[in-house]
């Protein structure tokens, strides 16, 4: 008996398949689509969508010692962009950007260097690179800073063993941040290597025979056949490289001791915005600072995406 | 040209080029993978031994005590308890809520489909900074602040989880739905028992990416839960480094453990954490 309605329901999907329009409202279909999208929704809407407009809105206020905003124009705006350290973070973050994004090159490297007809382990390679990504940053930051260590650490004894001097390479603040980025750069090649590896796979083998064939030798098919194929997977990485590297926290925080001489020169914008919002009770502030980092992002993201035209092959 | 005088030349050069390969992708891999050896090797030593100018190798005797020590100075139990509750927590709210809202969107028709769509990718492009001030009141309004609750709930809703099983959906084939509707299944039946199944490399790559992500994640736990007891092992593991400032053995011990389950679950899942990151890398 119930066969019937529902066949007369395929029906009327299939009758519906080439017009564009949605089913009518109410219907049985309709409902069930809003059902299945309405969790997810509410959940976006209190955790994500209600927050971001709440913090549009603490950005323009003063919060009171015993609770409650006074409205208090642009007066946080201006304050994060007369303040020292926020250039000082500022130029800090984009620091870690740029050596962040060193760890494309090197990702390409190495998967040209995989993508070697009839390589053994290519597997396990892939393995091993990719565990530093896996690995939980704190224990990473603790791990290099005892690398780092100025006293006991074994990166001064093979700097000794080569004849350089001894640092406290994470709190002299002419080293510490470069410190700090080469971390970030280990701990994330492995995971751009994957992004690489499966974007050269789907480059034909043909073109390397057909290359080789032709007298190109391995530098040549590089620079002729993977790079320019891969440019939109090299955009792809750049872009998120970039948005990850620009809200760097994590190794931050655990790798500078809150006593560490060299603070405002590893701070980054995110570092100082926890400072702000979670330690010093300056949420107004924070806000207007969270502001500025994600238009600074946003412009950046802009920048790459115009910049795309020039050098990403689409095939 | 013909074929026998370039054989031999280039095959000679395939094999001193593969011993070159080797040899460079072999000192990378040690570069990634020495840390740990050194973080292992440093946590069975002793204290004095740490201080020794140059340093040795291999431990002169093996000694584990500063493992114990890590359990006795943090409630380490505790916090790995609660990294392993917020981890699963959020993998399996992230499977439940993206993997629903992702079939409609591939696979039903609905008003204002597209523009919903739009709006829930958009959480994609807003930094956690921009969210964390008002979700750390809404935490604290639900009286959730030091809770295993706060530690996952705003962690359980994905665009990006939303946005890998979409695309997933949309491979499949139109007949089987079809076939099940004729057959009288309700829209829930046919989303459960015949479109779920057949996306399941999906949701195993969605699955280790989440609870590596939630496994690992900091700022969040810090902000909201602050009391040791009920910090996740990512937290708690900073707090290590304030009590033992100079004491490495007890420090790489404590990152170990830490570090410790989320690299297991990567030994037996690799597959899917590769697929994962591949995924992302190539359907954005």
């Amino acid at each position: 008996m119930s066969v019937f309605p529902s066949t007369a329901a395929a029906k009327a999907a299939g009758r519906r398949k080439p017009a564009a329009g949605a089913p009518a409202p109410g219907s049985r279909d309709q409902r069930a689509a809003y059902l299945f999208v309405a969790p997810l929704g509410i959940g976006f809407a209190v955790f994500y969508f209600w927050p971001l407009l709440q913090t549009f809105f603490y950005s323009f206020t003063e919060f009171g010692a015993f609770g409650g905003n006074t409205w208090i124009g642009t007066d946080n705006y201006v304050r994060v962009l007369k303040d020292v350290t926020v250039w000082q973070a500022l130029g800090n973050t984009l620091i870690y950007c740029v050596i962040g994004l060193l760890a494309l090159p090197i990702a390409i490297g190495v998967a040209a260097l995989l993508n070697r007809r009839g390589l053994r382990g290519v597997a396990v390679y892939r393995a091993l690179y990719f565990v530093p990504f896996v690995t939980l940053p704190v224990a990473v930051g603790l791990v290099w800073n005892w690398l780092y260590n100025g006293d006991y650490g074994l990166i001064n004894e093979v700097f000794e063993w080569f004849g350089a001097d001894r640092r406290y390479w994470v709190s002299d603040p002419s080293t510490a941040v470069y410190a700090i980025g080469t971390v970030m750069v280990w701990s994330t090649t492995g995971y751009y290597l994957v992004i690489f590896m499966a974007g050269i796979k789907g480059i034909p083998r043909d073109y390397y025979e057909a290359a080789e064939l032709d007298g190109a030798g391995p530098l040549r098919r590089f620079f002729t056949i993977t790079l320019p194929l891969l440019s939109p997977t090299i955009f792809f990485a750049s872009v998120i490289c970039m948005i990850n590297s620009l809200q760097t926290f994590d190794l931050i925080y655990i790798m500078m001791a809150e006593k560490n001489p060299a603070i405002g020169d590893t701070q980054s914008v995110v570092s100082l915005f926890y400072k702000w919002a979670f330690v010093e009770n300056a949420q107004g502030p924070a806000a207007a600072l969270a502001f500025l980092l994600m238009l600074i992002i946003a412009a950046l993201t802009l920048v790459q995406f115009r910049l795309q035209k020039r050098w990403v092959h689409y095939a | 040209m013909p074929e026998s005088s370039v054989r031999p030349a280039s095959r000679r050069r395939f094999n001193a080029g593969s011993v070159a390969t080797h040899a460079v992708l072999s000192l990378g891999a040690l570069v990634m993978v020495f840390p740990f050896l050194w973080q292992l090797l440093t946590a069975a030593k002793s204290l004095a031994e740490t201080a020794k100018v140059p340093p040795t190798f291999l431990p002169d005797t093996w000694n584990w005590s500063s493992f114990e020590e890590v359990f006795t100075a943090l409630p380490f139990k505790e916090m790995l308890f609660n990294s392993v509750f917020n981890t699963v927590g959020r993998t399996v709210g992230q499977l439940v809520f993206c993997s629903l809202a992702a079939y409609a969107f591939a696979r039903m028709r609905f008003r204002g489909r597209n523009v919903l769509f739009a709006l829930f990718l958009s959480v994609l492009m807003v930094p956690s900074s921009l969210l964390v001030l008002p979700q750390y009141d809404i935490i604290q309004r639900l009286g959730l602040l030091n809770s295993a609750p706060a530690l996952f709930l705003p962690g359980m809703f994905s665009a990006f989880g939303t946005f890998m099983l979409r695309q997933f959906f949309l491979t499949l084939p139109k007949e089987l739905e079809e076939a099940a509707r004729i057959d009288g299944a309700g829209p829930f039946r046919i989303f459960w028992s015949i479109m779920l199944p057949l996306v399941r490399p999906a949701l195993a790559a969605l699955a280790v990416i989440t609870a590596m992500w939630s496994w690992n994640d900091l700022l969040w736990p810090l902000i909201v839960n602050t009391d040791p007891e009920k910090m996740p092992i990512s937290a708690g593991l900073t707090s290590l480094e304030g009590q033992f400032e100079t004491n490495f053995p007890v420090m790489m011990a404590g990152s170990l453990i830490a570090s410790l389950p989320m690299l297991v679950v990567y030994v037996f899942l690799q597959r899917h954490f590769v697929q994962s990151v591949a995924l992302s890398g190539s359907k954005s």
